[in-house]
């Protein structure tokens, strides 16, 4: 039976050892490689033909200097805080957009709900690529929302949208909305319909109930829905390339250029490194607030 | 009290409109004669002729759909594996190592992911091709997988299981005549995501192939970045509607379901 048990994990066990942590730890050893012109482009490589010599050269060839030229280069800096500032507002919006979603959900008649959650789930299961791909048409000069716009005479120039920042915010709310709208609606869905009654009878008018009692309720699926938004937004790479501009910079673009386009792996390892590093702070302030919210339901 | 207000009717009709309308529109405009993507010119299937005699596309679908199909099927069987000892495991050596690699692909960036993925290939002197996509869905699908798979096995009640094994049962057996039914549709739905996520998957894929494989996702993005075209268009009709239909029927399917076996139990209850 132990043998057994034991035979069940070893197997996924040792898939993730090989397929996730092992291929973490050559990131960042390669991080602290120096590049090379070379096939592969990066130096020390590790080889056991050199005995023990070898694996000490090779340690010692090991240094910081990527992060230090990470440091020095104004463009990381700027990307950092660019992906943060860009994470931070898409997430505000979403928020501002989806909690009247959720809202209508919540109050909406018992048997309409499966059936608007299926609406709200079913983009989800679409390609994601083609999500974005269809605001290129729409957003674009000779567009949709230009066409409408001129149309009704609102504007009598063409916008230029496409390949700007508000792009990328329309296409990251867009893609993550379902994201923020599911959590908020589940923690509305759970609201004691009393409560709302008992401040109707103490005198709260609707808004007043809203802002009293309805909200506060609903804080933990807020903040759950803003987590689940911003932490995959920092590393956004799609929307960010195929939306935004020149002057749109996003980590994970800077990360895929490093790699693809300048062939500077170390460079790249020690981008995607510092990354992790920066989504470790609102992944543990998530986790927290998960297990705070676990604990006081109990 | 009446709660459903003109403004929660406003603000759900133009979040669904939000939601909808950038999809209808490029499916009317696949529809659409002119070469030009954003001008109507009268109705036409030439777009749909075209795709489906490019060549490109037709063996970039093949690899999709090879990739999904295997890495979905692989992901499962680890993914369940993983709830398994998750949720019965008890304690074992590097349990907390276990459960944060199982979790950390959930928020790790898909660049990253992508990345140290390609470094362990090459390290390892691995061709990329299918074989390597294959190993890398595998990889970050198995994760959903045993997240929906856990949650289900977490909630049925365990005297079930060690009644069968009580009753002479091997572990196996019980595994297999008990469990199972029991957490199928948790197995089922965990491989329609591990399915479409491996579908979906751009960057990964991206970093994980090689030359010679190019999956849809890659073939689409390689063509969309020139502009918008109405191949593409006509292409994403055809896969929202695949995706329209799958997730309609298997929501019927399981709503059925519910329903055939709360009559099950009522005739059960009914007769004693």
């Amino acid at each position: 039976m132990n043998f057994r048990k034991y035979l069940l994990i070893l197997i996924p066990y040792t898939w993730l050892l090989l397929l996730f942590l092992v291929p973490f730890i050559i990131v960042v050893k390669m991080s602290l490689s120096d590049t090379e012109m070379a096939i592969p482009p990066y130096y020390p490589y590790f080889t056991l033909s050199e005995g023990w010599q070898g694996i000490v050269n090779f340690f010692s060839e090991l240094d910081f200097e990527n992060y230090v030229f990470l440091a020095e280069d104004n463009l990381y800096w700027k990307a950092y805080l660019s992906s943060l500032k860009i994470a931070l507002i898409s997430t505000a919006f979403t928020l501002l957009i989806g909690y009247p979603i959720a809202y209508g959900m919540a109050n909406a008649p018992p048997e309409w709900r499966p059936t608007l959650m299926m609406i709200i789930i079913l983009p989800f299961w679409t390609s994601f690529l083609i999500r974005i791909y269809a605001w290129m048409g729409i957003l674009s000069q000779e567009g949709f929302l230009n066409q409408f716009l001129l149309w009704t005479g609102i504007i009598d120039q063409p916008l230029t949208i496409l390949n700007t920042n508000i792009a990328v915010y329309i296409g990251i709310v867009y893609t993550y909305l379902p994201f923020m709208i599911l959590p908020i609606y589940a923690s509305l869905e759970k609201l004691d319909i009393s409560l709302l009654e008992a401040a109707k009878d103490l005198g709260c008018n609707r808004s007043q109930s809203f802002w009293l009692v309805t909200m506060p309720l609903s804080k933990a699926g807020v903040i759950a829905g803003c987590f689940l938004v911003f932490i995959p937004v920092l590393g956004e790479f799609v929307i960010p390339d195929l939306l935004g501009g020149a002057d749109t910079l996003m980590i994970g673009t800077i990360l895929w250029q490093e790699f693809f386009a300048n062939r500077d792996w170390p460079v790249a390892s020690a981008v995607a490194v510092v990354l992790l590093l920066l989504l470790m702070i609102p992944i543990i302030l998530f986790q927290r607030s998960e297990q705070k919210q676990r604990e006081a339901e109990q | 009290m009446k709660r459903f207000t003109w403004f929660n009717a406003v603000s759900l009709t133009l979040g669904f409109a939000f939601l909808y309308i950038p999809m209808l529109i490029l499916i009317i405009f696949s529809f659409n004669s002119s070469k030009l993507v954003t001008v109507w010119a009268g109705f036409s299937t030439k777009w749909y002729v075209s795709l489906f005699s490019n060549d490109a596309f037709i063996d970039a679908a093949w690899v999709t759909l090879k990739v999904g199909f295997i890495s979905s099927c692989a992901a499962t069987v680890l993914g369940t594996m993983i709830a398994y000892i998750m949720v019965r495991g008890g304690r074992f050596f590097g349990r907390s190592l276990f459960s944060s690699m199982i979790y950390a692909p959930l928020v790790m960036p898909e660049v990253i992911t992508g990345l140290s993925l390609l470094l362990l290939f090459i390290s390892i002197g691995l061709d990329r091709g299918v074989f390597t996509i294959i190993l890398a869905h595998t990889t970050f699908s198995m994760c959903y997988v045993s997240v929906v798979v856990s949650s289900r096995l977490a909630s049925f009640d365990v005297s079930i299981e060690e009644a069968a094994l009580d009753l002479g049962c091997t572990p196996f057996d019980a595994f297999k005549s008990v469990t199972l039914p029991i957490i199928a549709p948790a197995v089922i739905s965990g491989w329609l995501l591990a399915f479409t996520l491996s579908l979906d998957d751009l960057v990964i894929a991206s970093f994980a192939s090689g030359p010679s494989s190019t999956t849809l996702p890659i073939k689409i993005y390689s063509s969309v970045r020139l502009g918008v075209s109405p191949e593409i268009n006509a292409l994403s009709t055809i896969m929202i509607a695949i995706v329209t239909f799958g997730v309609l029927t298997t929501s019927i399917i399981s709503k059925r379901a519910i329903k055939r076996q709360r009559l099950e139990e009522e005739q059960a209850f009914k007769n004693g």
